[in-house]
């Protein structure tokens, strides 16, 4: 079927500028994913899944600047124990990484692994995306896998000593990168991955994550400050038997952020939780989009998000429990709720259940509204100043969220630096 | 019941609530009426929608008005978002227009009406003499003669046959009587509200039922004036191949009441079809309405073979200040449901109220919601929904809940609950949430499940064994739907449902 002119032209459009990198063990998958833009065509504000976010800064060929936005705070995760992998406007800088070496993991550069003809990266590289397009399309995903110029595979066979973390460094006001990144994570094998950074002026992040039977992985992420970034990233999680994924991230301010995390749970009892919190201030776009599939048995999967807005920021959670034919017992759990600071914010929410297995427990709530009046009182009436009851009323707000990290050293690191921007805005 | 008795019931959902969703697949009102008819060629055009003008005796102007949603409805798509799945109609194999051919001359009073129609009524439990009460409404004895009448519109495929108690509500100053009565008696009245609830441009079936609408109701009640008696109007299907396309129009003048209830069957045919209805309400300052629905249309049997494809926009305009409405509906027909009774809360503290049963059985589907617009201030909206899903079935709630920037501290509450009866059916949840200010509250809670176990270890806890606790929990979970009924229809709504099964245990 033909795609409606404006698709079509604003698709072809913004493939003109992007240049598919050839030969390597991973064309094949590239070009079976450019084929997949070409037939869905890029996301324009007519499609329903895009419905409370405008696709076209993402999308449009020409890129919108993104000033460089120095701060004297210390990055995320400093003076954390940690293998660190730099991208410099999304491209690999080796000088500012670590030794890529670590017990229980095999860290490879997808430029390196490219060269050869066989590796295991050619069994998830695109794989998980292309799942990922039923039964909605995510054509900047499938764009991504195509063209993506850099990334890193990462294999985790053990239980390395220290998280891998990602560190995403913008320095070019007109940088525009695309990033892919694979993890297989081994039979029993477990890990811990962190992100953060602001990236580029425009960033489009895929995260393809496949866990064998009883694996774990754990994933952190903390999204950069910069105030006019726009980054959509997405990330694809395919869960075997027994096996755990739990994920948290962190937004503060970006002109627009577009997070997709697509989860397919296909062994019996695995476990899959999804959480958020974000804090938007002013010309702030956030969108948490999630779909968590259950295809097993006993499968557990809890969305949390949590969203502080106030001077127009919008905040929307799109989140999506499938449970096909047959999951069983399957757990699922929903929550999205929005704290309005006030009247010029906005918060936009499509939480769905769709079920077709009769012996399940599945629920959501959504939640909008102020700060409780009755609880700044009662602070107030203890003396607490009316900016310090807000922020402290916000923490716990968005305490739940930040519940759901197991690392308690990580989750502390977070909370300090929610406390930071909440006293930085006062 | 094949389908059911075939269906592996897990534990804790008993057999009681089987049964009482499998005798509702045993369709009652499947019996057609023998009875001559003369139908318009089949197919929709300028010039069907010209003789459908005609045979209502319309003037001009809404000859006009009709061709204008017909060009407008030819360059619209039919919409696919629904989670519903039905093979492509073919809106040219249709009948748009049939009438019973004793109604030809349209009878003076209710004596004149040809026999057959009114023995039609009749053994459906819909009594057109006025004297008569519905029949089995438990209690009805015991209340005042006064309290117990209910006006009936009886509308035959494209006809309204007749209304009853229409001098009675002329004393009080209420008008209620066919559409097509009100274009010509009241033209000022429809030309003033007709369409302004739901434009003619507001959807594909929106705009065909206003290019072809034969029939329907029209109720206008005067300023400060509580209608003296319940209205409803009773649908039914006859012709095979027969679209039924009605319009309802609702007005409720300052500080008025009224309690409109609506029915409907159709016989058992193979094939499927169609019906899409328009309602609109209109709601002004301190009045307040309650619109209650029991759509029991023919669902189609045990294969999904024919049934009804009930594609049905309802639309309330709170336009006054504390002006209210409710709707309740029990959704237990229809192969395709596709309905959205909605509420445009734009006077300040107007309330809106939504209250919905759906039980979908076999290989029906239902795709249906409410939608809660919030413009003024302190408006107020409570959305409860019941799915029940068994045999092969798909039962969705859609809504949307819309807090505007001008919407100060208005609230929300939606309640969404899906019981699973069988491992092939499905039930699903696709609410839309928009809250632009922030002294508005809005909450949405959803679940989905077997009868929740939490509820029976409680009930265990104190004493009752594990069927009591079922039956206990299971009528618990309809029972908030059922109250907001009138007592007229309850009778009808509990024999559908069956599932309040109390004093069937112990």
């Amino acid at each position: 079927m033909a795609l409606p002119e404006m698709k079509q032209s604003a698709t072809d459009a913004r493939l003109g500028t992007l240049t598919l990198p050839e030969g390597g063990c991973l064309s094949t998958a590239r070009h079976a994913a450019l084929s997949r833009v070409q037939t869905m065509g890029l996301p324009t504000r007519r499609d329903e899944y895009w419905k409370y976010t405008r696709p076209d800064t993402l999308v449009n060929a020409e890129l919108v600047a993104a000033e460089v936005f120095t701060s004297d705070e210390a990055p995320m995760f400093d003076g954390f124990d940690r293998l660190k992998i730099v991208f410099v406007d999304g491209v690999f800088d080796a000088d500012a990484s670590d030794d890529l070496s670590l017990e229980g993991i095999t860290v490879e550069r997808l430029i390196d692994l490219e060269a050869k003809d066989i590796h295991w990266a050619t069994d998830l590289y695109g794989v998980l995306e292309a799942r990922g397009q039923t039964p909605v399309e995510r054509p900047l995903a499938a764009l991504n896998t195509a063209f993506a110029a850099d990334g890193i595979a990462i294999h985790v066979t053990g239980k390395p000593s220290k998280p891998i973390s990602f560190i995403y460094k913008h320095l070019d006001a007109n940088s525009d990168s695309i990033l892919h990144h694979i993890v297989r994570v081994d039979t029993g094998a477990e890990a811990t991955i962190l992100e953060n950074g602001p990236a580029a002026a425009r960033f489009n992040n895929v995260m393809e994550i496949d866990v064998a039977d009883g694996g774990k992985l754990h994933h952190v992420r903390a999204q950069g400050r910069d105030h006019e970034r726009r980054a959509a990233t997405h990330v694809f999680t395919r869960l075997g038997a027994e096996s755990v994924y739990k994920s948290f991230t962190l937004t503060v301010n970006g002109v627009l952020t577009r997070n997709e995390q697509v989860i397919e749970i296909n062994g019996d009892d695995a476990i899959a939780h999804v959480a958020g919190a974000c804090v938007g201030d002013g010309e702030f776009h956030h969108d948490d989009t999630v779909f968590i599939t259950h295809d097993a048995l006993n499968g557990e999967s809890r969305q949390v998000f949590k969203k502080v807005l106030r001077n127009g920021a919008t905040g929307v959670f799109q989140g999506k429990i499938l449970v096909k034919e047959g999951a069983q017992k399957t757990d699922g759990y929903q929550i999205s709720q929005s704290l309005l600071l006030d009247d010029d914010s906005q918060f936009l929410a499509k939480p769905e259940l769709e079920i077709y297995a009769d012996d399940v427990a599945c629920s959501h709530g959504s939640t909008s509204g102020a700060i409780d009046e009755e609880a700044l009182f009662y602070l107030r009436s203890r003396g607490v100043s009316a900016s310090e009851a807000t922020d402290l009323l916000t923490l716990a707000f968005l305490a739940e969220a930040v519940d759901e990290v197991e690392d308690d050293a990580i989750a502390e690191a977070l909370v300090n630096r929610l406390e930071g921007w909440l006293a930085r805005r006062r | 019941m094949a389908a059911l008795d075939q269906t592996q019931v897990k534990d804790g959902v008993d057999q009681e609530t089987v049964d009482a969703v499998a005798a509702i697949s045993t369709y009652k009102y499947g019996w057609d009426t023998d009875i001559e008819m003369e139908y318009a060629p089949k197919g929709v055009n300028p010039d069907i929608v010209r003789l459908i003008s005609e045979k209502n005796e319309e003037p001009e102007w809404m000859t006009e008005w009709r061709l204008q949603a017909f060009e407008r409805w030819e360059k619209m798509d039919e919409p696919d978002w629904a989670m519903v799945n039905y093979p492509e109609i073919d809106f040219q194999d249709q009948y748009y227009y049939a009438r019973p051919k004793s109604m030809e001359v349209k009878p003076k009073s209710l004596d004149e009406v040809d026999p057959k129609l009114l023995a039609t009524y009749e053994k459906l439990g819909i009594p057109l003499k006025e004297q008569m009460i519905l029949a089995g409404v438990e209690g009805a004895e015991d209340m005042p003669a006064e309290g117990r009448k209910v006006a009936v519109d009886a509308v035959f495929d494209s006809v309204s046959v007749g209304t009853t108690f229409q001098d009675e509500l002329k004393k009080a100053g209420v008008i209620f009587c066919s559409i097509s009565e009100a274009i010509k008696e009241h033209p000022e009245l429809v030309k003033k509200y007709l369409g302004t609830v739901v434009p003619v441009t507001d959807n594909y079936y929106a705009t065909l039922n206003s290019a072809v609408f034969s029939d329907g109701s029209f109720v206008y009640i005067p300023p400060n004036t509580r209608c003296p008696m319940e209205l409803s109007t009773y649908f039914r299907i006859n012709a095979e191949n027969t679209g039924q396309f009605e319009r309802t129009l609702i007005i409720a003048d300052k500080g008025s009441y009224v309690s409109y209830l609506e029915g409907c069957t159709a016989p058992q045919r193979d094939t499927a079809q169609l019906h899409a209805a328009v309602v609109e309400i209109i709601v002004e300052e301190d009045a307040e309405v309650k619109y209650s629905t029991v759509q029991n249309w023919f669902p189609g049997d045990e294969e999904g073979k024919g049934g009804i494809y009930n594609f049905v926009t309802k639309r309330a305009d709170c336009r006054g200040d504390r002006s209210k409405v409710m709707w309740t509906q029990v959704e237990t027909g229809s192969a395709v449901t596709w309905k959205y009774p909605s509420c445009i809360l734009r006077g300040e503290e107007s309330q809106g109220e939504f209250y919905s049963i759906a039980i979908t059985n076999n290989y029906q589907q239902a795709d249906t919601g409410t939608k809660m617009v919030h413009l003024g201030k302190n408006t107020k909206s409570r959305i409860v929904s019941k799915g029940i899903s068994a045999g092969k079935a798909q039962n969705t709630y859609r809504g949307l809940v819309s807090m505007h920037p001008k919407a100060k501290d208005s609230r929300n509450y939606t309640q969404c609950d899906s019981l699973l009866i069988g491992s092939e059916c499905g039930a699903h949840t696709v609410p839309y949430i928009e809250v632009k200010n922030n002294s508005s509250r809005v909450e949405h809670e959803a679940t989905t499940s077997k009868v929740d176990d939490d509820q029976l270890f409680y009930c265990r806890q104190r004493g009752m064994d594990e069927e009591e606790a079922v039956a206990l929990v299971v009528n618990g979970f309809c029972k908030e739907v059922l109250q907001a009924l009138p007592m007229e229809f309850a009778m009808e709504a509990q024999q559908l449902v069956a599932i309040s099964l109390e004093g069937s245990v112990g």
